[in-house]
């Protein structure tokens, strides 16, 4: 054997010998590769199983079936009809008759006041509701399906475990068994949940409903909407049409980038120390909200914009000039109309952005207690994400499923607004 | 809303006058046929009038709103008895608040004295005069401005380029924004601060030990001495951020090192955009999913074990910060590694590495600084994040690394200091704006380190 050939084997052996070592290196690499992958995505899909299975059953609302009857002398003794009588009467007694012709048997006052809290407070105010819209009901009877209250909720939900005893659940055994009894009768019922969806904010958790939140989200997205798209758009062409290559535009860049980062309840700051305690503008209100979230949004679509812009292939603007455009004109004849699909992704992905950011509206004081849903830009509200924050520290076991449906509305909305951002993509992007 | 209908008003005047521009330079050129005469299309002329209908107008109105409450507030403060007028600046901002309530109808705190009753009515007729000459003000303004660009116009007249350098100058303002939003927080968080310093020592903040912000409103009261050492905030801000990165850094890694070099491209056209589904939930969710889910979850195991585990772990809010940033660090680390030449790639496979020593010895290290400018934008964002901790973590500032007990962070503590009612004088306040101070500059120093990073990095392939 000559020395050459002594050392390819020797080399060849080397290898041979760690070869099975490596082999095996590599398949744990990419294993664990594979298992990162999987455990991130296992991620997603506990979150949201464990918020579906916490929020679904929200968009039920348990109801009661009972036989009202509108007694004249409770409602309206004088009989005149006054709708500041009619508005003021006891409804509650009705419900209260009601229920004691259903439970003859239950004597003591103690009991009696349990019982009357199987139904919402809220029913009353049904029942007063429909009174006004039409005072003949007066003297007659009727069948009413009407909200229980939230632990009965819970209850018919099967959150609450019947077979404990009884020191440790909230609802009590008479309680259980008049229960019982109504669903035997067939008098207690699951509907779909209209008041969570239209109503308030409301400490009754049967009663609070995310309509106003969604309103206030609505408001501060449209005047985020109307700020920050044309000054967006208006900084993006000047920074990459028109600006010099000079220290300011870099300062301006530098800014920009910088903005970006910076966390969102610094935002929150600004706005409490500017808009608010400079400015003296409202506390609570959709505007400032929108203003807050306009600056915090506006890094982002500066730069989608940007790239929208880069994207446009200069043979356009020289064939532009070339017949006689000006600069402007150019800009805004033809660069602009083409980069308008990339833009509006970048202010939808904005937009997304702003709907589901909470900290700065805290600052700014959008997490008070509203029942009112607001009419304008300049009223009270709070949004979906602070309505959502403010329900989660309610110790209620319904708040939590309320919590987690109106989550479920807010991730809905933002699917959406993504989902539209991804077709206006697909459809509209041009490839040069 | 007298503004909103002078605004609607304006904008009526503007299409009108844009409407005249167009008439006159087309009549004076003899009709539509002879537009060749013009120097700019006609449109440019309409434009040009509207501009001078509107501009100064609006400028006038936001000078007007800006100016008009301050004015009126100091005509009334002149007209009130000295009594009132010598009144300390606060309680003189409620009086006026009074008189102002008053004049709207609204519910009045205290007692109307005969003389508020009286400011009152001054107030409303004030303020309706206000109302009346801005009208009048605006309006001939405006109307002023629409004869002379209208005037101005003729067939020589270079309105294309006036129109366009408006525009240019609009677009110029637009773009600085970003300088006054970075001026606006630096201003607005700098002047709370340099209060706050007066009354507690910069000393003392920065390396203080103990951190309880009640401050004693009586001179009697007991228990609230009021501390202000921002150390155990930081260190449980650090600590939370650590946990996260310890979550995100490994998860986040070795997923986009999977992504890009070892799946089939049918796995990953799904499993990316799945993965940054995670980036685009809400914090509010994380937080929500942190305090009932994780958080018990991680309370009862650990009592199975026989561990003492707060109910608001620091171990529950970094397990779920690190889960919202995997999709920051993976795609980060996406980008930086596709950008390594694929050159590198085939000449560490032909001497015959396997795939995995290729990334671990080649294309990680080409990476790591884009990497390491990753992971420092993902710490900053784990420093600033705001909801997951204000539900997850707890309040008490405990000076400790154990992650089973609860600790407290800057923006916890920035959160509940501004929240619901204060003064704006007390150091209590104040502290919230000079940990926002501190929030700031740390998260500013660590993005432009990243962003430095970022870019040496990008210079080297390209």
């Amino acid at each position: 054997m000559s020395k050459s050939e002594q050392q390819q084997a020797r080399t060849i052996d080397r290898v041979n010998t760690t070869l099975a070592q490596r082999y095996g290196r590599e398949r744990r690499f990419r294993r664990f590769g594979f298992f990162a992958v999987v455990l991130g995505l296992a991620f997603v899909g506990v979150m949201f199983l464990s918020i579906i299975g916490k929020g679904y059953s929200a968009f039920q609302q348990t109801r009661i079936l009972l036989d009202i009857e509108f007694t004249e002398s409770v409602i309206d003794p004088s009989g005149e009809r006054d709708p500041a009588v009619l508005s003021s009467a006891n409804y509650s007694a009705l419900i209260k008759n009601s229920l004691r012709a259903l439970y003859p048997e239950v004597k003591d006052r103690k009991e009696k006041r349990e019982l009357y809290g199987i139904v919402s407070n809220g029913a009353a105010l049904i029942l007063r509701a429909k009174v006004m819209a039409d005072p003949t009901l007066l003297g007659s009877q009727a069948q009413l399906w009407l909200p229980a209250d939230d632990d009965i909720d819970m209850l018919v939900k099967g959150y609450i475990d019947r077979t404990v005893v009884q020191s440790e659940r909230r609802v009590k055994d008479n309680v259980i068994a008049w229960i019982e009894k109504l669903e035997s009768e067939q008098k207690i019922g699951k509907f779909f949940n209209t008041t969570f969806l239209t109503g308030g904010d409301s400490r009754e958790p049967e009663l609070a409903g995310i309509g106003g939140a969604v309103m206030g989200s609505l408001y501060t997205l449209i005047v985020t909407l109307l700020l920050s798209f044309p000054i967006g758009v208006a900084a993006a062409v000047y920074l990459e049409e028109f600006a010099p290559r000079n220290r300011w535009t870099d300062l301006v860049e530098v800014n920009i980038n910088n903005l970006a980062a910076v966390p969102s309840i610094v935002f929150g700051l600004l706005g409490l120390a500017v808009f608010i305690n400079f400015f003296g503008l409202p506390r609570s209100a959709p505007l400032v909200g929108g203003m807050v979230l306009t600056l915090m949004t506006l890094p982002t679509i500066i730069i989608a914009s940007r790239a929208a812009l880069k994207a446009v292939p200069p043979s356009i603007r020289e064939a532009a000039l070339g017949v006689g455009a000006s600069k402007m004109q150019t800009v805004f004849h033809h660069v602009l109309p083409l980069s308008m699909p990339g833009m509006l992704t970048g202010t939808i992905i904005g937009m997304a952005q702003a709907l589901g950011e909470t900290a700065p509206l805290l600052m700014i004081g959008m997490v008070a207690f509203i029942v009112d849903i607001p009419g304008s830009a300049m009223d009270p509200a709070t949004v979906l994400p602070v309505q959502i924050f403010l329900w989660a520290d309610s110790p209620e076991r319904a708040f939590l499923e309320k919590t987690s449906a109106a989550i479920m509305v807010l991730l809905g909305f933002l699917i959406v607004m993504n989902v539209l951002a991804v077709i206006l993509r697909k459809r509209f992007e041009r490839r040069w | 809303m007298t503004n909103t209908l002078l605004i609607l008003i304006l904008l009526g005047l503007m299409a009108l006058a844009y409407h005249l521009g167009v008439r006159r330079s087309q009549k004076l050129v003899g009709g539509p046929g002879g537009v060749r005469g013009l120097h700019s299309l006609p449109s440019y002329y309409g434009f040009f009038t509207a501009l001078w209908c509107g501009l100064p107008a609006l400028i006038m109105l936001l000078l007007w709103v800006s100016l008009q409450g301050s004015v009126i507030r100091d005509l009334i403060v002149s007209d009130l008895p000295e009594a009132v007028r010598n009144l300390p600046e606060a309680r003189l901002g409620l009086v006026i608040n009074d008189i102002q309530n008053l004049a709207q109808g609204n519910i009045v705190s205290g007692e109307v004295s005969p003389e508020m009753a009286q400011a009152a009515e001054h107030y409303k007729s004030l303020l309706r005069t206000s109302y009346a000459a801005s009208f009048v003000v605006i309006l001939s303004l405006a109307i002023a401005g629409l004869s002379l660009g209208w005037r101005l116009i003729s067939p020589q007249f270079r309105a294309r380029n006036r129109v366009e350098s408006v525009l240019k100058w609009l677009l110029i303002g637009c773009s600085t924004i970003a300088i006054f939003t970075t001026l606006g927080i630096v201003l607005s968080v700098l002047f709370e601060s340099i209060r706050f310093f007066g009354q507690i020592p910069i000393t003392e903040f920065l390396f203080g030990l103990e951190w309880s912000p009640q401050m004693a409103i009586r001179e009697d009261q007991v228990g609230s001495s009021g501390a202000f050492g921002v150390i155990p905030l930081f260190v449980g801000t650090l600590l939370i951020a650590l946990i996260a990165m310890l979550v995100a850094v490994p998860i986040g890694l070795m997923s986009a090192i999977y992504l890009s070099e070892y799946a089939g491209s049918h796995f990953r056209a799904y499993a990316k955009p799945l993965l940054e589904i995670l980036a685009g939930i809400p914090t509010v969710v994380y937080g929500f999913f942190a305090a009932l889910t994780v958080a018990p979850f991680i309370r009862d195991n650990g009592e199975l074990l026989g561990l003492d585990v707060s109910s608001e772990s620091a171990l529950a809010a970094g397990l779920v910060m690190g889960i919202m940033i995997i999709p920051f660090i993976s795609s980060l680390s996406d980008d930086v590694i596709n950008a390594v030449p694929q050159t590198m790639r085939d000449a560490s496979l032909g001497i015959g590495a396997t795939h995995s020593e290729t990334v671990k010895k080649v294309i990680l290290p080409a990476a790591l600084p884009g990497i390491v400018g990753g992971i420092l934008l993902a710490v900053s964002r784990a420093i600033g994040e705001t909801m997951i901790v204000v539900m997850a973590a707890g309040l008490s500032a405990n000076l400790t690394v154990n992650p089973l007990q609860s600790v407290t962070t800057v923006t916890v503590q920035i959160v509940t200091l501004l929240v619901g009612d204060q003064e704006f004088d007390s150091p209590k306040t104040l502290a919230a704006f000079a940990l926002g101070l501190l929030l700031f500059l740390v998260t500013l120093i660590l993005n432009v380190v990243a962003l430095r990073v970022v870019r040496k990095y990008r210079e080297a392939y390209e």
